[in-house]
């Protein structure tokens, strides 16, 4: 493997930096959604990566690479229908404004 | 400098710069279409990295499908007449700093770790090596994760159905 593997993990660092950033201040809850699915990518970046440079034969990190994708459908089908119940319940997609659930 | 590795920076170079785009879009439409360079950027460092069977599925999944349905919760929920909606909330400085300190733990541990490596080849086909592990040593979880999705599929059509 000609690119070493450090320069995979400093990759997957920075998106999923920038994934965390996103998820933390966006306003929009799309926005968070879509944050949150950059940070999920971040992960399965390290994991094929991993799994190419420890043991290529065996393909562990992308077995677990599949089920992260399977797990993030799931998780943007739910929150898209929580998001477009919330948009027609209170006209707003700001997660600032939506407090419910405040004591 | 050698080709996979000019590849490689070309490819991080997409990625970083869709990631950007994602997080810093004051319109979330820019934002969506940012996100699938992000993904398509995610694609190649899969086949850089011999995962012929996850490109394929990070292009059907998340290019595919995921793109899609964020496009469509975009345009469910659009329509916030009036006020020119501020992009980031309150937290911005605090979401800085809890990044520097990731950072500042991350990136050190990264660059001094010696990490195991193998001189192995990869597989040259993935696929049926993969079909092989999640029908083996994996069956108990792909089966969970095919209920996950079942649920999650039921769930969604419940919390989004109109009263």
């Amino acid at each position: 493997m000609s690119v070493p593997l450090t320069y995979y993990l400093i990759l997957g660092a920075a998106v999923f930096c920038i994934g965390l950033y996103g998820a933390l201040v966006r306003r929009n809850a799309v926005g968070i959604l879509m944050a949150l699915e950059l940070m999920l990518n971040a992960v399965n970046i390290n994991l094929v990566a991993f799994s190419r440079a420890v043991t290529p034969g065996l393909l562990t990190g992308q077995v677990f690479a599949l089920f992260v994708i399977a797990v993030a459908a799931a998780e943007a089908a739910v929150g898209l229908a929580i998001i477009i119940a919330l948009y027609r319940s209170k006209r707003t997609v700001n997660a600032d404004e939506v407090d419910l659930m405040k004591g | 400098m050698d080709i996979p590795l000019l590849v490689f920076l070309a490819l991080a170079v997409v990625t970083v710069i869709g990631a950007l785009g994602t997080v810093l879009m004051r319109n979330i439409v820019h934002s969506a279409l940012f996100l699938i360079v992000s993904f398509v950027g995610v694609a190649g460092i899969y086949v850089l990295l011999e995962a012929d069977f996850l490109f394929a599925i990070q292009i059907l999944i998340y290019v595919g499908a995921v793109a899609t349905l964020i496009l469509f919760g975009v345009m469910l929920t659009r329509g916030v007449r009036g006020e020119q909606p501020q992009l980031n909330n309150q937290f911005l400085p605090a979401a800085i700093m809890a990044i520097l300190l990731f950072v500042v733990v991350l990136v050190p541990v990264i660059l001094n770790s010696i990490w195991p490596s193998s001189t192995q080849p990869a597989p040259t086909a993935t696929t049926a090596l993969l079909g092989q592990e999640l029908m083996g040593t994996y069956a108990l979880p792909f089966e969970v994760a095919g209920v996950l999705l079942l649920i999650a599929l039921v769930g969604a059509i419940i919390v989004a159905r109109e009263h």
